[in-house]
């Protein structure tokens, strides 16, 4: 735990010392405005790995999210476009279900029929990204197109921060309250951990990475509604390959890929390092290749401190053993 | 009984006096051993008794401390895995590993494949050799299919050809039958016959005796790392060979408490499984400790995990306190007040990236949560309460289980089963691979569960442990309940004949 902690704080100094090596060439970043619209827009990003951190933690991945995101934020947007009239509370429990339903196709077949999760996730991101284009017959969907209340609701501000950062923070708030918190969040690090102890325990780990699943597609779904708004446009490539940055701020969160080792914070703090970078790298004059390059190299940091931390676990395990024998 | 030379004749492997020690315990004390050209030499003993050791001597993985290894009379010594293999030793293990997505020739000369130009392996080389090797020992495989293609039996002939693929004089046996069925088991009765008529001398060890009085030659008896005797099995009765293997009194390091046994709290009623164990029933009251002896495959833990729902019996009927309980998960089992502490305690134990009072209250999240929400102060409040009482020592209940040495990591699956209030306690193994400190330390401990009122099963393949412990003894062979034993009838003699399925009247060489 205390490795994990200082982990996290090893990931604050970083994102602060990013940061102040911006404002060395470009102090305008790190004025207050500026580092709220970047948490803002970092916010798609957060609430999506959360997601993902469950799913990690069970031993698994989810590489649909951003498929599913795109499919749930076209079924908004048509539904927005057909009912200009529906208020956009309904808008979001029909994305929250429409998430959480692909979540659970993934988790079904994962569970009932022990598919490998990274084959699972494959084949419905394919799946999702396919029905996107029925739909929508591959055409897009406009700003015009679709109501003021519809676009309008993640960008309006509370107390200066719009309400697509403010719904990370409520989703970042309940993530650790179930994590921490309840027999479940319990469950998902059990599973993950030691799955052979965990059924013993009485833990049914299939259903564990079942609810995993339904967390990550029901936090995609919400994702969908907000990003599809938020740029007021939507179509089937939107997002694409989001799921990969969703996974690397996992990993530099501090989330195991092996399962079981990962908090929210350290999640949150993986995708606010690339969501600086993101930001920064441009307004610093970077060129796009540096950028991919320079979180690339973060990843491989980070991966390269979780399998650290793995080989000290390792050896206190083998001197249990070399005792036993 | 030291009769250290039985026959004339040089042997081809002898051991002299070699000892192994291991930091608290010593594994082999000047123990002798003398393989002979052509002969099947048994090494009996019972768990602990130092028969591993020994062969990973041998095969070149351990080295020993002391004592010397005899090659045709000259001194030997097997640096490695590889020198042993060199010199002519290879050894075919109780569970063999082999590789399922190679074909068998890959599998058979894996490390050692014939080179062909360039230093490239010539595959149709191997093929034919291993292909040779196959049908020397009569097996009627093709050596170009995938191992994953073969059944058990199959890939158990793929491990004997594969040990014969380096030049071997002496080949080692290690529970040869211990997974095959009957019919295979006459096969591989065949195939010893054959590497005896080769010449090589063979180690064969097995807990089976009506194998070892059919096949031997010779034997050799160890008893807790120190050797008993060896001699032909000519001249040895199995009455005999029992009394050396086990002969010892145990009373003096139990320290088993009188309890009061009270009313009945397990019954189960004829628990059938398809494939692993048949009709098992038995009663357990109050304050009990049960013990369940048998060898290993003899379906004690089969039976075990069936009774907490791990896996779901055809059939059978569980009461707990005269109620019916319907056990199809393990989560039901404890429910039911039935809880299980595996014998692979590091792999099905416990959560070793969870803090301790985590850990503790794994199973017992409803008693310490309220509206679904865990309390940190109550989780606190039962993790101490258990922790104290098993007496570990750590920093905090915030360390993370994995940080915590062994013993104390077995503590802590214990304090979480205790957590749960159950009324049964299985124990499967529960000392095995533990140094004989924290040994004693544990059947003190049952002992107090059971003096408290807590029923105890205990699953156990050492006789001391089983004699020493427990009030009733219940043993298995072949997944079915072979006999139920207490009081006089309770004796080393008798545990290891109904778990060897030995009768009364047969006695000395089957043959």
């Amino acid at each position: 735990m205390t490795m994990l902690k200082s982990r996290e704080a090893i990931l604050t100094g970083a994102i602060l010392l990013l940061l102040i090596l911006i404002a060395t060439r470009f102090p305008g970043f790190v004025a207050p405005a500026n580092l709220m619209a970047v948490f803002n827009d970092t916010s798609p990003l957060m609430i999506l790995a959360l997601g993902q951190m469950v799913v990690i933690l069970t031993r698994c991945i989810d590489l649909s999210v951003a498929a599913n995101l795109a499919l749930t934020g076209m079924i908004c947007a048509m539904l927005n476009v057909a009912f200009p009239g529906l208020p956009v509370a309904v808008i979001l429990i029909v994305a929250l279900a429409c998430g959480a339903v692909m979540g659970a196709v993934n988790g079904l077949l994962v569970w009932k029929l022990a598919i490998p999760p990274i084959v699972v996730t494959l084949g419905t991101m394919t799946i999702y990204r396919g029905i996107i284009f029925l739909l929508s017959d591959g055409a897009w969907i406009n700003s015009h197109e679709m109501s003021p209340a519809f676009t309008g609701f993640p960008r309006t501000q509370i107390l200066g921060l719009p309400v697509l950062g403010w719904l990370a923070i409520l989703v970042t708030a309940g993530m650790a309250l179930i994590m921490a918190r309840t027999p479940m969040g319990r469950s998902f690090y059990a599973a993950g951990n030691n799955p052979h102890a965990a059924v013993y325990t009485g833990i049914d780990v299939g259903r564990a990475q079942f609810r995993a699943f339904v967390i990550s597609g029901t936090l995609a779904g919400l994702a969908g509604y907000l990003w599809i708004s938020r740029y007021a446009v939507a179509y089937v490539d939107i997002a694409g390959g989001f799921e990969l940055d969703v996974v690397a701020a996992c990993v530099i969160g501090g989330v195991s890929i092996a399962g079981g080792v990962g908090t929210v914070l350290g999640t949150i703090l993986g995708a606010l390092f690339l969501g600086v970078i993101k930001n920064a790298l441009p307004v610093v004059d970077i060129s796009p290749f540096w950028q991919l390059a320079i979180s690339g190299a973060a990843i491989l940091v980070a991966v390269t401190f979780n399998s650290r931390s793995g080989r000290t676990r390792g050896r206190i395990i083998l001197k249990s053993v070399e005792k036993a024998t | 009984m030291n009769e250290r030379s039985a026959t004339a004749g040089q042997p081809v492997l002898a051991l002299d006096a070699i000892t192994k020690t291991f930091p608290g315990v010593k594994a082999l004390d000047g123990v002798h051993l003398e393989l002979h050209a052509g002969q099947v030499t048994a090494l009996v003993g019972e768990n602990g008794a130092g028969k591993s050791t020994v062969v990973k001597t041998l095969t070149g993985i351990y080295q020993p401390d002391g004592g010397r290894i005899l090659m045709d009379g000259a001194e030997v010594s097997f640096p490695s895995a590889q020198a042993a293999a060199d010199q002519g030793v290879t050894a075919i293990h109780q569970e063999t590993v082999l590789f399922d997505e190679l074909s068998v020739a890959e599998n058979i000369f894996l490390g050692h494949a014939p080179r062909g130009r360039f230093g490239l392996i010539d595959t149709r080389a191997m093929s034919r050799k291993a292909q040779g090797l196959l049908d020397g020992i009569g097996a009627e495989i093709n050596a170009d299919v995938r191992l994953k293609d073969l059944g058990i039996a199959s890939r158990h002939l793929v491990a004997i050809a594969r040990a014969l693929s380096v030049e071997a004089r002496v080949v080692i046996m290690d529970e040869p039958t211990a997974a095959l069925s009957q019919k295979e088991i006459e096969e591989l009765y065949v195939l010893v016959e054959a590497l005896k008529a080769q010449g090589k001398a063979i180690l064969f060890i097995s807990h089976k005796f009506d194998e070892i009085f059919r096949i031997a030659d010779r034997w050799c008896v160890f008893r807790d790392g120190q050797f008993v005797g060896q001699g032909l099995m000519s001249d040895m009765d199995e009455k005999t060979l029992v009394r050396m293997m086990v002969g010892r009194s145990v009373d003096q390091v139990y320290p088993k408490r009188a309890s009061v046994i009270g009313d009945e709290v397990l019954k189960v009623v004829g628990y059938c499984h398809p494939t692993e164990f048949d009709d098992i029933g038995f009663t357990l009251r109050k304050g009990e400790i049960l013990g369940f002896y048998g060898l290993v495959g003899a379906g004690r833990s089969e039976f075990m995990q069936s009774l907490i729902g791990i896996t779901n019996p055809s059939k059978g009927v569980a009461r707990v306190e005269g109620d019916i309980k319907v056990i199809r998960s393990p989560a039901d089992a404890v429910a039911a007040g039935i809880v299980y502490v595996p014998e692979d305690r590091g792999k099905q134990g416990a959560i070793l990236d969870m803090p301790i009072f985590q850990n503790v209250t794994l199973p017992s999240l409803g008693q310490t949560s309220r509206s679904g929400f865990t309390r940190m102060a109550q989780e606190f409040a039962l993790a101490r309460q258990y922790v104290e009482r098993l007496d570990l020592r750590a920093a905090s209940l915030d360390t993370r289980v994995g940080a915590l040495s062994g013993g104390n990591q077995q503590k802590v699956v214990i304090a979480k089963w205790l957590a749960t209030r159950p009324k049964v306690i299985i124990l499967d193994e529960p000392t095995k691979g533990i140094d004989i400190g924290s040994k004693a330390a544990v059947h003190d401990f049952m002992s107090e569960l059971a003096a408290e009122g807590l029923s105890v099963i205990m699953v156990s393949s050492e006789i001391p442990e089983i004699m020493g412990m427990s009030d009733r003894v219940i043993v298995m062979r072949e997944g079915r309940i072979a006999a139920q034993l207490e009081g006089e009838d309770l004796s080393p003699e008798t545990l290891v004949r109904h778990a060897a399925g030995i009768t009364d009247n047969a006695r000395g060489k089957a043959a």
